[in-house]
């Protein structure tokens, strides 16, 4: 199956249903060893135990600006290519990405109050993940305000390629400006200055995540092909039903005209 | 296994994002059944797609 055969709402619901008992059982496996890793991974000298909850806020914190990464992909997909899943992809995308931010939030939230004393401050990097979220909203509620699919797969589309201007922003906040958030240490040029012992739980826990961010996509995805299919089988026989009401009203007023 | 002073912050973070994953799971699993089972009462109902596949065909 090529790339292109993808393009087949019926032939990628064939190939979601072969491979998403797969992907789930290889997440599951993945996720299981990730949290075995942090749990029993050392307590930090300066934080202690309290390091643990960077096994669960970064990785959502990384997959919250990847999602609108790839559904700003998507977008382009839709506007340039006009490839039938991409903005089934973005839609499908957008509530799971919205949740990965909440959770790279709230979860930085509960770190920040022992580490910091604070749960917020509007710094940059914690206001453009807020807006992040934000955006994520808009996006959801735009899809469900606009009836017809592919008028709002235009408009997200634009609104996501216009909200990707933030991604560089929440990455290099922590250098442009002066911020309570400390800088990268781990996605940085110089290569990670995180120790090992906290380095391989977390890449585990990130690769966990992102594998969860692919099955839960790849489910919500068929999903929305088959909310699209019981639509258009709904509007088939709405207008089906219309036909027959107006053959049985010609036929009432037809004996009247002949006479 | 002792998490220190901060065990409730740890707790909650563990938690919520347990509580957040398995909602979601849960949502788009019941949306799915919801769906198939919409589709299966059109095909019953003898509305069928253009191909003349049935509408619950995942094909």
């Amino acid at each position: 199956m090529t790339l292109i055969d993808l393009a087949n709402p019926s032939k990628f619901l064939s190939l979601t249903a072969r491979v998403l008992p797969w992907l789930a059982a290889v997440t599951a496996i993945v996720l299981a060893i990730g949290l075995y890793q942090s749990a029993t991974a050392p307590d930090d000298y300066q934080q202690g135990a309290t390091v643990k909850i960077m096994f669960v806020h970064v990785p959502n914190a990384w997959l919250s600006m990847l999602v609108w990464g790839v559904m700003s992909l998507a977008a382009l997909g839709t506007l340039v290519w006009r490839h039938p899943l991409a903005d089934v992809a973005a839609k499908a995308a957008a509530p799971i990405g919205a949740a990965f931010t909440f959770l790279a939030l709230v979860t930085g939230s509960l770190w920040g109050r022992p580490m910091w004393g604070t749960y917020w401050e509007w710094d940059a990097r914690l206001t453009s993940v807020l807006i992040l979220f934000l955006m994520y909203l808009g996006l959801i509620a735009l899809w469900r305000a606009v009836e017809d699919p592919s008028r709002a797969a235009r408009a997200a589309a634009v609104l996501t390629l216009v909200g990707a201007i933030n991604l560089p922003i929440i990455k290099f906040s922590v250098d442009w400006w002066n911020t309570l958030h400390q800088p990268a240490s781990v996605m940085r040029l110089g290569g990670p200055t995180l120790d090992r012992a906290f380095l391989v739980p977390l890449l585990m826990m990130a690769a966990a995540f992102s594998l969860l961010f692919v099955t839960l996509l790849l489910a919500a995805m068929r999903n929305e092909i088959l909310r699209r299919r019981l639509r258009s089988l709904q509007m088939m026989q709405a207008r089906a039903f219309s036909s027959e009401v107006d053959a049985g009203s010609r036929e009432k007023t037809v004996p009247f005209g002949a006479a | 296994m002792s998490l220190g002073p901060y065990t409730s912050f740890i707790v909650a973070s563990y938690a919520l994002v347990t509580a957040v994953v398995l909602i979601l799971i849960i949502a788009i699993a019941i949306d799915y059944r919801s769906l198939r089972q919409r589709l299966r009462e059109l095909d019953q109902s003898g509305i069928t797609r253009r191909s003349g596949r049935s509408a619950a065909d995942l094909r």
